[in-house]
This record gives C-alpha cells, sequence and structure tokens, in this order.
C-alpha cells in the first residue's frame, strides 16, 4: 500500500466543529443567559452550606476533640469500639465492590436482556430505596431471621449485615450505569467486533471504560450508604460486641449512657469523625482514580 | 471469488427486508448497493458482515462459506454511517485496536498506524479524540480503523451519509482514488444515485428486498430493466405513454416527422439549465439556457416534441412513477 493519495481536498483539512459535528456546537454568546453565578447567589449557597453541612461538621470534629487528641486515640482504640469500626469499614468497602460488579450485570441485563417481566423487575429494583430503613430491616428479618421460612438465619451473623446492606443499596450502581449503558453506541461494539474482537474483549476494551466513572459514583454511593447504616442492620445485628456491633450502634449505645454523658459523647463524636474521615478519603481516592481514568481513556 | 451471497433472505417480524437474494460481487471493484430507505440494502451489508444473522440463504466471501462465521472472524471491515467511533480512546488508539486485540508487536502497530494515519490525512490528529474531529475526519479515522487489519472486503453503510453536501462530494471523489491504490474488494449502500453513478465500478439497485438490476452504472442509466430503476437513477418523465429522460426530448418550434404538439406552460430556469413544462402532455422537457434561447421559447408557445432517437425509453407503467 503506498501512502501518497494525491492532493488531498479541502475538506480532509477542514476545522474540527465545522457544521458535522454534533457534540461541539458552539454556545450561543447572546440572548438568555444563566451561566454565572452572581454575589447575591453565592453568598446564599455558602450561608446553605454552613449552616447544613459544615457548621455541623465542624461540631462534630469539635467534640471529637473536646479532651484532646488523647481522649479522642482513647476513644476509637477501645476494643469494642475498633472492632467496630474495623467490621463497619470492611463491610463497607465489600459492599462497594460487589455492588460495583453485581449492579453493573444488573444493569446490563435490564438495559440488554430482553425479558417478559423486565417491567416489574424495573420497579423491584427502586423497592429497597423507597422503604423507610427499619421496614427494610423487618423484611430481612422476615426471610433471614429466627422463625426463616427458609431455614436460614442470619440473626448475629456478619453475612446477615452483608446481606441487609446489600439489599438497601441494591439501587445504586444500577441506577448510575444504566443511563450510561443506554447511551453506549451500539455501533462502536459493531464496529469492535468486525475488527476481530471477542465479547469479552469488546466489553473490557470498549464498553467497561465508558461505564467506570458510573461504575464508581455508583460504588462510592453504595459506600457512603452503608457505612452509616443503622436502622436496617439494627434489627438482624443483635449487636453483638466483637461480632456484628457496627460503628453507627456503637454511637447510638453511647449516647444512650446517660451516666457519664459528657465523655459518652465525645467518644461518640470520635467514632463519627472516623466514619467521616473514611468517607472523605475514599471520595478523594475515587476522585483521583477517575480523572485518571478520564486522561488515560 | 469477491463476495457471493445466495438465496439471502430476512424477515424482521412480518417485514420482508430481504428475499431470495443472488449477487456476487467481484474481487477488487467497488460495488454500490443503490436504493431507496428501508429497501434491505443496508440489511444485506451487515448479513455479508456478520452483524445480522440471514433466515435462509449463504455468503461465501473470497471463495469460503462465511455463512456461520463470527463477524471477528470473516475479516472484513465495516464502515458505519455515524463512524462508530470509540469515543474513549484516541484517533491513533482507534486505528490501532484491530492490532491492538490482535497482539502485533508494538513497533509494527505503529508503523502500520502511521501509514494509514498519513493515507486518510490525519497524521497531525493522532493524539486528538473523536469528538475534537469533525464528521469528515472521524469518517477517515473509521475508514483507516477498518483497513489496519488488512480486510478481504472493505463494507460501507452510508459512509457520506451524515456529512454536509460539500464535504460529502470531496469524500466520496477521494474514497475513489483511495480504492483505486487500496484495491479493496469494497461495497458500499448508498441512497444517493448520483453517488453510485460517480465512484462505483458497478451498481446493485435494491428495492423491497429485491435485486432489481445489476450493472456498471452506464447500463442502469442507458438501459434500465425496468420502470423503478429508470426513475431511481436519473430524471424521468412521461411522453406518450412512455418513460423518457427529459434532457432526451427534443424541442421543435415548427412541426417534425412524429413529434407531437405541446404547449410550454412554464418554463423554469435553474442556471444553466431551462425546464419547459409541457402542459398538455404532463411531461416536461430539460434543455441548456443556449437550446431554449436559440428555440426562443416562451411560456404560452406552441412547440413539437419527440423522445431523441436512440435514447433511452421504457413503456410507462399505468401509474406513473
Amino acid at each position: 500500500m503506498t501512502t501518497d493519495v494525491h492532493a488531498p481536498p479541502a475538506a480532509l483539512d477542514e476545522v474540527p466543529a465545522g457544521g458535522a459535528g454534533p457534540r461541539r456546537r458552539p454556545r450561543a454568546k447572546t440572548g438568555l443567559r444563566l451561566g454565572g453565578a452572581s454575589g447575591t447567589t453565592l453568598g446564599v449557597v455558602v450561608l446553605w452550606m454552613s449552616l447544613l453541612v459544615l457548621i455541623p461538621l465542624a461540631a462534630v470534629l469539635g467534640k471529637a476533640f473536646d479532651g484532646g487528641w488523647s481522649a479522642f486515640a482513647d476513644a476509637i482504640t477501645q476494643p469494642a469500639t475498633a472492632a467496630a469500626l474495623r467490621l463497619t469499614i470492611t463491610l463497607s468497602v465489600a459492599v462497594a465492590v460487589i455492588n460495583a460488579v453485581m449492579g453493573t450485570i444488573v444493569a446490563w441485563v435490564l438495559v440488554r436482556g430482553r425479558f417478559p417481566g423486565a417491567g416489574i423487575f424495573e420497579m423491584v429494583i427502586d423497592i429497597p430505596f423507597a422503604l423507610p430503613t427499619i421496614v427494610a430491616g423487618l423484611v430481612m428479618l422476615a426471610l433471614y431471621g429466627g422463625d426463616s421460612p427458609i431455614g436460614v438465619s442470619l440473626v448475629g451473623t456478619r453475612t446477615g449485615l452483608l446481606v441487609t446492606l446489600l439489599f438497601v443499596t441494591l439501587p445504586f450502581t444500577v441506577r448510575t450505569v444504566q443511563p450510561v449503558l443506554l447511551n453506549l453506541d451500539r455501533e462502536a461494539e459493531e464496529a469492535a467486533a468486525s475488527l476481530g474482537a471477542s465479547a469479552p474483549v469488546i466489553f473490557r476494551r470498549i464498553a467497561l471504560p465508558q461505564l467506570m466513572p458510573a461504575i464508581i459514583s455508583g460504588a462510592v454511593l453504595s459506600f457512603a450508604r452503608a457505612i452509616g447504616e443503622y436502622g436496617s442492620v439494627v434489627l438482624i445485628s443483635s449487636n453483638l460486641p466483637f461480632k456484628t456491633e457496627i460503628a453507627s450502634s456503637v454511637i447510638y449505645g453511647k449516647l444512650q449512657d446517660a451516666d457519664n454523658a459528657a465523655v459518652s459523647t465525645q467518644q461518640a463524636a470520635a467514632i463519627a469523625t472516623v466514619l467521616l474521615a473514611a468517607s472523605a478519603v475514599v471520595l478523594v481516592l475515587i476522585d483521583v482514580l477517575q480523572r485518571r481514568v478520564a486522561r488515560r481513556g | 471469488m469477491g463476495i457471493q451471497v445466495h438465496g439471502i433472505g430476512k424477515r424482521f417480524g412480518d417485514f420482508v427486508a430481504l428475499e431470495n437474494i443472488d449477487l456476487s460481487m467481484r474481487t477488487g471493484a467497488l460495488t454500490a448497493l443503490l436504493g431507496p430507505s428501508g429497501g434491505g440494502k443496508s440489511t444485506l451489508l451487515r448479513i455479508i458482515a456478520g452483524l445480522e444473522k440471514p433466515d435462509t440463504g449463504t455468503v461465501e466471501i473470497d471463495g469460503a462459506d462465511a455463512t456461520r462465521l463470527a463477524p471477528r472472524h470473516r475479516n472484513v471491515g465495516f464502515v458505519f454511517q455515524h463512524y462508530a467511533a470509540f469515543t474513549h480512546l484516541s484517533v491513533y488508539r482507534n486505528v490501532a485496536f484491530g492490532l491492538e486485540i490482535r497482539k502485533r508487536p508494538r513497533a509494527e502497530i505503529r508503523k502500520r498506524v502511521n501509514e494509514l494515519l498519513e493515507l486518510v490525512h490525519l497524521e497531525q490528529f493522532a493524539d486528538r479524540l473523536p469528538a475534537q474531529l469533525s464528521g469528515g475526519q472521524r469518517q477517515r479515522m473509521a475508514l483507516a480503523r477498518a483497513l489496519a487489519v488488512e480486510p478481504k472486503v472493505l463494507l460501507l453503510d452510508e459512509p457520506f451519509g451524515a456529512l454536509d453536501a460539500k464535504v460529502r462530494k470531496e469524500l466520496r471523489d477521494w474514497l475513489r482514488r483511495l480504492h483505486d491504490e487500496v484495491h479493496v474488494t469494497t461495497v458500499f449502500v448508498t441512497h444517493d444515485q448520483e453517488e453510485a453513478l460517480e465512484v462505483s465500478d458497478e451498481i446493485v439497485v435494491i428495492n423491497d428486498g429485491r435485486v432489481e438490476q445489476v450493472g456498471k452504472p452506464d447500463e442502469l442509466y442507458d438501459r434500465p430493466a425496468n420502470p423503478f430503476v429508470m426513475s431511481f437513477l436519473g430524471p424521468v418523465t412521461t411522453l406518450d405513454g412512455q418513460l423518457v429522460r427529459p434532457h432526451d426530448i427534443e424541442v421543435f418550434t415548427d412541426p417534425v416527422g412524429d413529434a407531437v404538439p405541446a404547449k410550454v406552460t412554464r418554463l423554469q430556469r435553474i442556471g444553466f439549465e431551462v425546464r419547459a413544462e409541457l402542459g398538455d402532455t404532463g411531461g416536461w422537457a430539460q434543455l441548456t439556457r443556449g437550446q431554449s434561447e436559440a428555440l426562443n421559447l416562451a411560456e404560452g408557445a406552441n412547440v413539437w416534441v419527440r423522445p431523441a432517437p436512440g435514447t433511452t425509453r421504457i413503456p410507462a407503467p399505468r401509474q406513473p412513477t
């Protein structure tokens, strides 16, 4: 094959975005503009965020370090507390990872599969999301409780916790991945197939990179929900220290302790701070990861 | 050799997309599948690529039965109307895709991709993402990507359909020149008869799931098999119960031999061309501006018209097309 195809016609060097590209349409400079944020709106946002998020968070942090660094360290290194924190974070990571895989598969089947009852399936996905958490806990208890109709009791087990957390976080990855999956270019997959790619290669090299940001944000949402979940797990966990007691229930327990309220509240705040830090670390990690994925393409 | 299809049939529910298609496309030729939208030409192309399964019939590529082969084993290059770019990969990686999954050595990939990018004049855009290219550039990238794996056949589905008229025309000339250099057996789908007449070595006219006619562009234009082919390939009008091309109608100001009388009811000038509507015959004649001036044509003039001797004409169907 030679590489000289005579003089290129003018169109071959036309400027990008010259009419043909649907993606890059120059934004209109005139007309209704909702782009800029005025000083007033910015002020409102700052005030709103402060009242709702920043000040309460700062208050918790302040409370956690009430008795200085040593009190904080003491609070979170109490054996039962440390075990609960470890369990909570491990469970949350497991939930995030499992959801990343299973949620993607569920979304894939919902979008690509054609089967009777797809509409019902579609609605069922959101049920865990719509249920009050304590009701979700009851639902779990009804199936996996002591008098389980299927003979599987998960009360007081870590498996029970995991299953319950997976139940309440089911919609997250499904709902973040689904719209992206719907918009994937099927022809790009066909192009890859005609270029010699097998189905797994097409999934890994064409579909997955485009789904990754959605999968990651779904997983992060699952993690965040799992780390703070209380109502749905409290029934099935039985709160066995060193076994099934999770951080949020330790916090609740501390706050119930009226005998030495000051110390207990400080300890509860310290545990909350660890959970907060875990969430923050995950968010930052994910952000870095996502930027890297976006850059590498 | 080339591509042979035998007895291909395909239905989508009740809709018959293709019915018993037999075709043979020559090795190294540029064949156009021409026809109106919904006529089945894209379905046929997709069946050749393996992207669609035929209900009946067989597909042979280069003498080997490919009917049951998965697309990835057919060694065909496919170019889509809407580019089907891998949006998350750079232009370079798009073109390299087929070679990368074949695990070719990196140096060989680089050499080949750079060669192809030069061929399609995108060498300076190697690091861009497809979204940063114009439509014409994206389609050239898609073409380079398809050619990278050295396919036995290159299939293009309305490749210029999404581009504006000017880019379309330039790209079509360029495709013809590219084909003259690369010589890969190429089949492209189009609904634009001008595109088919201009670019291809052979045209297959497909309508309603059937092949209407196969032939070289001139053969089809000059000797259409039926009214459909005649009217699809160019302008037609009726004169004296026959389908004729309006540019084949002779106009006289005095009675001549077998010419029939007519009245010019409307005279319309479009650039160099003059269209004379011949009210009572229901037809129209296409003249050059010079001819029209020489005849001193004006609206309301009485003229005599006949098809020029030796030109294409076929009996008009009862329902004029």
